[in-house]
Formats: structure tokens, C-alpha cells, sequence
């Protein structure tokens, strides 16, 4: 075959490897409006299942008709739990360890509540059957705040022993779940008492929703001739999805196939397992026809996965120079009716002892109780690695306070504090070993890149003319430097329901040289399709244009944990990369027989093997591809194909350097935003156009989440924000232009040295936002106000501190 | 049950006629009678925009329109603005500058914003954002939207002088 690019550099460009903003290849069927999400999928004779739902927060059930629902057109079963009992399927383990009703058992726990599954020709019929299902419901005592939970007599959970351990440990009280310790209680405590300076705050970080704009939803489709189970749907774990479905059915997973189409966002909405998919499935195997259920706004609002409520109490010492020594962090956790939180299985707080953050804090402390109210379950990770978000959120909030006792500049109390560069690996307090950074030199370039010192100067004579009464408006700088971790991780300490959370990458090259890859994650927008092509392109140095990435069908990918946490580039992107080296491998035995010399005699070159020391001489991956099909080679199998299971040796830290300032109109508690600078560090870059649209889209959750978004309830624990006119979504006239910026430090164990960013900016944008707002009201006696800083909660700290008289 | 009232709708180009119930909304007709699934459902009370069509020059949100409503009207839905050989400028310039994710809002998103340009086909970044306002992201945080219809606007309008 002939070469055709004859430059290095052409070459190079031609394969649209790492480091080049790549276009996506999804694209073409998004913007023609080809996506094939779970809703569009259609089957012969499909019928739709929805739910009747409690409207009370903690009530019996005194009793369930379905014989007039039964009697409207169109409607073919009311399935109740008396219905799954017999099946063993009307409650579902959890993926904390704790068990939910699948349809009310005798009782329901949260509004919203599963109590009845309506199967019927189309959504009216269902919405109409619905409407017929007479339940007879006698109220409880309802319990919205954990700290009444755990004083209450009302046992919230009847079908637990409330003397008996729970899945992790002792349980204090019969609506307490678990308490989980990370770090040297003693010595903390002993450190605190004994500092020139200590700083304490308590802080709510709210519940909120990561509300994806697909809600969530499944097609399952029993097959009674050959006994197969086709399980369509929004899984951000499809692998695990099966896994599970397996253990609770009873089918054998063979038998079992699960697809994620493509999904509309996910978040951390879309990880668990949730009833009515279990109910879909038992529906079809009632009806021997394939079964829909898809989420409406509210169902998906207050039901699936809400995110955050921890009750954080703080206290951070230092000498009085500002050099942190101890940190102490106490949190009660609220979890709702079940534990449903999605955490690997030995962190039931997930990653919150990340709570050190960016610090070289010496001693600490963390202590987390989970407690159970009448609130939905969930407890999942939106936008981020497992409880990341609140850990930064704290740390970053106390360095604030911190920095307000020692009347000292914030910026300038994290300078100090940083973790040094030579310090990595660096074990943390709270037992992490973070693999590596370089802070300083991100700080340092953010804070130039603003003008800290004009900004400060800024704002102080801001201070001034409003106190002279020239401007209404107020101004803040946000500061937040924070330290994810993610791409969870070491099958060692990490697993889900057991299962060790690697990840896989199979390959298959066809003759012709181009490839087909299968992972065992899952796209939700990320662009995976396009970027794992771009990591195999380097790798194996066949154009990425030629090389398709398929995720999410359980019967032809490999098998692995799913697409959260950002862990699909830490662990199925180091799992690409070595399977693709296992390719190169062989290819370079191919291309060694081609050209007639000794293994070690050739070397890659970008995009073939070259004869060293004699570059006129090469076979390119496209030859060695067909070698691979149509020549006997001594010793070798035909044939070019390779699988990867990674293990990950550690999680990777992406750290991040953001400010924000704001302005803020005391008078209508307004904040416009005027400037936002990120700069993320995630290790190698595999797309910059990719990396920045994650940033963009995190920092706007991030917004959300800070200055407006909750689900928030009322004491009959009603939900006050059950649709968008409630619920916080930013759109385009609320955004800001945000600039992006960059440092690269290679994480040391990822074979291509890639940390994941999809989450840093939200892990790092919560506490910028917030930060601004209360930094613009540091100068009149701020020390902490809680999100959400919406423009009331604004307008009233502004009147609290006088601001308005 | 109602009694079925007697639908005529052009969609895309294309002649309807059929049978409907008072209570049947029109994403409802498009996406399960007539198997057009690009306009998508996000929230059913007329917030996101994922379902946005264009009703005889009007953006609309079809989540919350009746199909009798729309009776006697032509609506044009995101499978109508472009195809795989002719695609509109903005089709081209939402994947060109990174105008989406994961797709979802993209069908009701270029719908709205083929209308905005229609009605101004030289936005402000602030006229943009402000026409555009009816229809959430939640993956891209806009900045690449707006990026996307600034750069369809640009080249629409150019064209638009070549051909003058």
C-alpha cells in the first residue's frame, strides 16, 4: 500500500488523536433530530405503566381498589405489592445496603411514593386508571428534619429491628441509618482545644436535583418464547442494571439484556435502581408484552434521586499566622425514607473525607450520621464523585471563616495552606493519597490572570461609595480552590453491590483498518463516541475517524460499573489505552515479520512501525490490519483484537483554580455576575473543546445549585418545588460567558495520564458562587449565610445587616 | 371517553388527517401517531422547550397545545428544517462550535432559534440569549449556543448577500 502523507506532522493531524478538539461524531443524529432515546423507542403492541402515587409524606394504607380502574378502557393491570409479594419483588435492595419498597408496603414514607403500577394501552388509559385507583390512607406523624428524627418516638422504619446493626454498623436510634468515622477523633479534638486561633461554623448544604433534562425511564420487554429479558433504559450503569435485575428476578443474567440508548443527561438521576423499573419488568412478564414507564417532571422531581442535605458543622484551627492544624467536620446526613445513596459500598458518606481539600491540614477529623426522614430517597452524586461537592463546599466555606477570624486575605490563607508540589503523593489526614498537583502555580496564574489586588481594591472603594450612599450595588470575589476525587476506583476499597468498579475496553480491528471499541461505560452527553476514539487513535495510530466506540448494550460490550463520578476517562480511558497497547504489541510482531527483522527492531511512529534507525522502511497499521487477516505468521493467532479490565492503583485528584465577581444590588437581591475565571487542571487533555463544554456546563449547575435550585419541603412534607416554575433551571439570560483556563499535570498511574473533568466545575463552582455573595458581604459583618442565594434569601441577609436603613 | 374530533394538520410538508381525542396534546400526535420524536418532553408545563415546533411562523411549545388547536395549521418540527444532504446553517454550526451535548434540548433548541433568526437575522449576543430563553440546557451552560447561532447567523447572512 502506498504512503500517502509522507509528513510526521500531517500524519499526526490525519489521525485526530488526543489533544485536538476533535468534533463529535454524536452530533450528526442530535442536531437531525435522530437521537434514539428510551421514549422513542416503539414495540409491537407496547403498553405504558405509570404510577399512583401518595400524596401524604408518612401515612398507613388502609386499603387499595383497583377494581374500577380495572373497569376503565384501555387499562390491563393495577399491579400492588400484594401483587409482588408472592414474587418477592414488592421491596428492592438498595445500593447502600438498606431495602425500599418497590409499591407501598402497608405504609409509605415520602410524598410521591410508589403505591400502585397502572399497565394500559397508551398514557391516557394509564392517566385515567390512575385516577380510579381508590386509596384509603391513614396519616402519620411526619418527620422533615433529622435532628427531630433522631429525638422522635415515631419509628420511621417498622420493618426494621431497630436494635439490630444496619448495613454499616450500630444504629443509635431507630431512625438513624449509620455513623462513619474517617481520622483521629482524639488528637483533632486535643489539637483544637489547644490553638492560637480556631474559627467554627455551621453550615446547610440543601437538597437539591440533578434533573437532567430526559427524565428517567425504561422498556422492558419479556420474552416468554426464548426467555429472554430486553431491558431498554436511561442506565448510567447498564452492566450493574443487569446484575442487579438478575439477583432480584431471579432470571438468569444470560438471559438478561440491558441497553442504555442514548440518554439526555444524567447527573447521578440516572445510577440507581428505582421501582419503576422492576415494575416494568414484572408488568411485561404479567402481560407477556413489552412495558413503558417513563418519569413525568414531577415523578422524576420528587422521587428519583435528590442530591446533597448534610447539616455540616465545622471547626478549623490555626496558628496566628494562618497555618491550618487541625479540622474537624461533623455531619448529620439526611437520606429520606430509604437508604438509597449511590456510594461505593464502604463509604456510606461517599468521598466527604475529601474534606481536607487543597490543605495541608495535619490532623482531622470526620464523623457523618445518616438519619432517616419522611423524604424522598436518593442521595446521589450530582455532578460529582460521591459527596466531593459538599467536602469542598466545606472546606471552602471554613478557609473563609477562617480567614474572616484571622482578618485575614482568603486568597492568601489558601496560599500558605496549599499542599506543596513536592509534597505528592500526598497522604491526606483523612487517609487519601492524592497523586499529584501543583497548586501554587494554578493560583498564582489564576489570581494574575484577574488582578486580585485591583479587584480588592475595587471592591474597597465599592465599600465606600456605598457607605456614602453613590451606589446600591455591592461587590464580592469568589474564591475557590478545590481537589476532586474521582475515577472510582481500586477494585481494592471500591465496589458497588459488591462489584469491584473497573472498567473494560474491547477492540476489534477489521482488515481493512479501521475498528470497532466497546466499553463498559456510558455516554449521557459527554462525548464518548468521540473521545475514546481519540484516545485509540493515538494509541494505535489508526485515524480515530475510522474507529467506532459503542457503549450501553450488555450483550456485546464488556462488562463494567458505568459512566459516574467522572470515572469513565480514569478508568474505561486507562482500559482503552492498554487494550489499544495490546494491539500495538501484536502489531508490532506483524510488522516485524512484514519487514523481515527482530521485534526490537521496529518502533512505532505514529501511525505505523518503522525499521529503527531505517525510517524508509515501515509497515503502517493499515498493512499490519490486513496482514493480521490474510498471512500465516509463525506463532501468531489471526486476527487483531484485545480486551482490558483496569483496575485503577489509586483515584485521580483534578484540581481547579475559580474566581467569580459579582455584583450584587442590595435592594433586590439581585446578583449579576461579571466575571468568572476557571482554571482546571484534569491531567492530560484528550479534547480542549469537549473539556471546555464540561466546564461551561458544570459551572452552570453550579450556579443553579448556589444561587437559587432546591427541593424544598413544607412540614407536612409536601414538596415545594415539584416543577420547573419551582425548580431552579438557569437558562441562556441567567449565564454568564465564563473564560477558561488550564495547567496540565499528569496524573502518575493513568496510563495516559488523564484525571477526568466532567464534575471539577461543579465540585469548585458551588463554592465560588457562594463565596462571592458572602464576600460581598464580608465588609458589613458577613461571616456565613446558606445557599440557596436566591434573591430573597440576598435581599434578606442585606436587611439583616442593616443594608436597607 | 369524548367523542373524536376530526384532525387536519400539515407537518413538515406533509398532509395529516386523522381522528383525535379533545384531550390529545400535540408532542403526544407528533411523537406516538405520527413517529416524528425529534421534538422531545422535559416538563410538560411549558418550561424547557425541548418540545418546541414552529406553528405557522410561531415557536410553540407542543407540549402544551392540543392537537386540535393546531388543527387546519402547518407545523414544522426539527426533522423538517434540514436532511442529511442539505442541512440548515444551523445544523452545521451547533456541531461546528459545540452547541451540544447530549442532545436532548438540540431539536427544540435549533427549532427556536431557526425562528429567532427568521424574526432577526442580526441578534446581539443579549437578543439571543433573551429569544432564547424558553428553552433549558442542562449540559452546555449556552456559551457554545450562543456561539452556534451567532456563527448561523453569520453564514446565513452571508449567503444571503451572495445571492443578492
Amino acid at each position: 500500500m502506498k504512503d500517502e502523507l509522507d509528513n510526521r506532522e500531517e500524519r499526526v493531524a490525519n489521525l485526530k488523536g488526543m489533544g485536538c478538539s476533535r468534533k463529535r461524531v454524536e452530533d450528526a443524529r442530535f442536531t437531525q433530530g435522530k437521537g434514539n432515546y428510551v421514549d422513542d423507542i416503539k414495540l409491537d403492541g407496547m403498553l405504558f405503566g405509570d404510577f399512583v402515587r401518595s400524596p401524604y409524606a408518612h401515612a398507613r394504607i388502609k386499603s387499595i381498589n383497583t377494581e374500577a380502574a380495572l373497569q376503565v378502557p384501555g387499562v390491563l393491570a393495577v399491579l400492588t405489592a400484594a401483587d409482588l409479594a408472592p414474587l418477592g419483588l414488592h421491596w428492592m435492595p438498595t445500593l447502600a445496603g438498606d431495602k425500599q419498597m418497590v409499591l407501598a408496603d402497608g405504609k409509605v414514607l415520602f410524598q410521591g411514593q410508589e403505591v400502585a403500577f397502572v399497565v394500559a394501552e397508551d398514557r391516557y388509559a394509564a392517566a385515567d386508571g390512575i385516577e380510579a385507583v381508590e386509596v384509603e390512607y391513614e396519616e402519620l406523624p411526619v418527620i422533615v428534619n433529622p435532628f427531630e428524627s433522631l429525638k422522635s418516638d415515631v419509628v420511621l422504619r417498622e420493618d426494621l429491628d431497630p436494635k439490630a446493626p444496619g448495613a454499616h454498623g450500630p444504629r443509635k436510634h431507630h431512625n438513624h441509618i449509620f455513623t462513619w468515622e474517617a481520622g483521629d477523633k482524639e488528637t483533632t479534638q486535643e489539637v483544637i482545644s489547644n490553638a492560637e486561633v480556631v474559627a467554627e461554623e455551621s453550615m446547610y448544604y440543601h437538597r437539591t436535583h440533578p434533573c437532567p433534562l430526559e427524565t428517567c425511564g425504561c422498556v422492558a420487554s419479556m420474552d416468554k418464547v426464548n426467555g429472554k429479558l430486553t431491558l431498554w433504559g436511561t442506565f448510567q450503569a447498564p452492566h450493574a442494571i443487569r446484575t442487579v435485575v438478575s439477583l432480584i428476578s431471579g432470571i438468569e443474567e444470560h438471559n438478561i439484556r440491558v441497553i442504555s440508548p442514548d440518554i439526555g443527561g444524567g447527573f447521578g438521576n440516572k445510577v440507581g435502581a428505582y421501582p419503576g423499573y422492576v415494575c416494568s419488568v414484572v408488568a411485561s412478564i404479567v402481560t407477556g408484552k413489552p412495558v413503558k414507564w417513563i418519569e413525568d417532571r414531577m415523578d422524576n422531581l420528587m422521587t428519583t434521586a435528590f442530591a446533597r442535605d448534610y447539616h455540616m458543622t465545622g471547626k478549623i484551627s490555626a496558628t496566628k499566622e494562618g497555618k491550618i492544624t487541625g479540622l474537624h467536620c461533623q455531619v448529620v446526613a439526611d437520606h429520606g425514607g430509604f437508604d438509597a445513596c449511590a456510594d461505593p459500598t464502604k463509604f456510606p458518606a461517599g468521598f466527604m473525607n475529601i474534606c481536607t481539600g487543597s490543605y495541608d491540614i495535619p490532623t482531622a477529623y470526620l464523623e457523618v450520621d445518616g438519619v432517616y426522614t419522611n423524604k424522598a430517597p436518593g442521595g446521589v452524586s450530582y455532578r460529582c464523585s460521591f459527596r466531593v461537592t459538599e467536602a469542598v463546599y466545606f472546606i471552602e466555606r471554613m478557609i473563609e471563616v477562617l480567614a474572616i477570624k484571622l482578618n485575614m486575605d482568603a486568597a492568601e490563607l489558601r496560599r500558605i495552606n496549599f499542599i506543596k508540589k513536592e509534597q505528592f503523593p500526598y497522604k491526606a489526614a483523612l487517609g487519601w493519597e492524592y497523586d499529584s498537583g501543583d497548586y501554587h502555580t494554578a493560583w498564582d496564574k489564576a489570581l494574575k490572570t484577574v488582578d486580585y489586588e485591583g479587584l480588592r481594591k475595587e471592591q474597597a472603594e465599592r465599600v465606600e461609595a456605598f457607605k456614602r450612599g453613590e451606589t446600591r450595588k455591592i461587590m464580592g470575589i469568589g474564591l475557590s480552590f478545590f481537589t476532586e476525587i474521582v475515577g472510582a476506583g481500586p477494585v481494592k476499597n471500591c465496589d458497588i453491590l459488591g462489584l469491584g468498579m473497573f472498567d473494560s475496553c474491547e477492540i476489534r480491528i477489521h482488515p481493512t483498518g479501521s475498528a470497532i471499541a466497546r466499553l463498559g461505560t456510558i455516554s449521557q452527553g459527554q462525548g464518548h463516541a468521540t473521545t475514546f476514539a481519540q484516545i485509540l487513535a493515538s494509541e494505535i495510530g489508526l485515524p480515530a475517524d475510522s474507529i467506532t466506540i459503542e457503549e450501553g448494550d450488555t450483550d456485546t460490550a464488556p462488562y463494567g460499573l458505568g459512566t459516574y463520578g467522572s470515572r469513565s476517562t480514569p478508568v474505561a480511558g486507562a482500559a482503552t489505552a492498554m487494550a489499544g497497547r495490546k494491539i500495538r504489541a501484536k502489531a508490532q510482531m506483524i510488522a516485524a515479520y512484514l519487514l523481515e527483522v527482530h521485534d526490537n527492531d521496529v518502533e512505532f511512529d505514529v501511525d505505523r512501525f518503522v525499521v529503527k534507525g531505517a525510517p524508509e522502511r515501515f509497515k503502517t497499521m493499515k498493512e499490519i490490519a490486513f496482514a493480521a487477516y490474510n498471512q500465516a505468521i509463525p506463532g501468531l493467532e489471526p486476527g487483531l483484537e484485545a480486551v482490558s479490565y483496569y483496575d485503577p492503583p489509586n483515584m485521580t485528584y483534578p484540581f481547579g483554580a475559580y474566581v467569580c465577581v459579582m455584583d450584587i444590588d442590595v435592594d433586590t437581591g439581585v446578583p449579576e455576575i461579571r466575571r468568572f475565571y476557571a482554571l482546571d487542571d484534569c491531567g492530560t487533555r484528550i479534547n480542549p473543546m469537549i473539556i471546555e463544554g464540561q466546564v461551561h456546563g458544570g459551572l452552570t449547575e453550579a450556579l443553579a445549585v448556589a444561587l437559587g435550585q432546591e427541593i424544598a419541603y413544607d412540614d407536612m412534607g409536601n414538596v415545594k418545588t415539584g416543577t420547573l416554575m419551582d425548580f431552579f433551571l438557569p437558562t441562556a439570560w441567567e449565564v454568564p460567558n465564563y473564560e477558561t483556563d488550564f495547567t496540565v499535570t499528569p496524573s502518575p498511574h493513568h496510563p495516559i495520564g488523564a484525571k477526568g473533568v466532567g464534575e471539577s466545575p461543579h465540585v469548585g463552582g458551588v463554592p465560588c458562587f457562594s463565596n462571592a455573595v458572602q464576600d460581598a458581604f464580608r465588609p458589613f459583618g458577613n461571616t456565613h449565610t446558606n445557599m440557596p442565594h436566591d434573591h430573597w434569601r440576598i435581599w434578606r441577609t442585606a436587611n439583616e445587616l442593616g443594608l436597607h436603613s | 371517553m369524548s367523542k373524536k374530533m376530526h384532525i387536519q394538520i400539515n407537518v413538515n410538508g406533509k398532509d395529516q388527517e386523522f381522528l383525535a381525542e379533545p384531550r390529545e396534546l400535540l408532542i403526544y400526535t407528533l411523537r406516538e401517531r405520527l413517529n416524528i420524536t425529534g421534538p422531545h418532553i422535559g416538563c410538560e408545563t411549558s418550561h424547557c422547550g425541548a418540545c418546541t415546533v414552529t406553528i405557522d411562523g410561531k415557536s410553540v411549545k407542543a407540549c402544551t397545545m392540543f392537537v386540535a388547536q393546531a388543527s387546519g395549521k402547518s407545523i414544522t418540527t426539527i426533522e423538517g428544517l434540514g436532511d442529511p444532504d442539505n442541512l440548515h446553517p444551523l445544523q452545521s454550526a451547533f456541531k461546528e462550535h459545540h452547541g451540544l451535548q447530549c442532545g436532548y434540548c438540540t431539536p427544540g433548541m435549533i427549532t427556536r432559534a431557526s425562528k429567532l433568526l427568521e424574526e432577526n437575522p442580526n441578534p446581539t449576543e443579549e437578543e439571543i440569549r433573551f429569544g432564547m430563553a424558553g428553552n433549558i440546557c442542562r449540559c452546555t451552560g449556552y456559551q457554545n449556543i450562543v456561539k452556534s447561532i451567532q456563527a448561523a447567523a453569520a453564514e446565513m447572512n452571508a449567503a444571503q448577500e451572495a445571492a443578492e
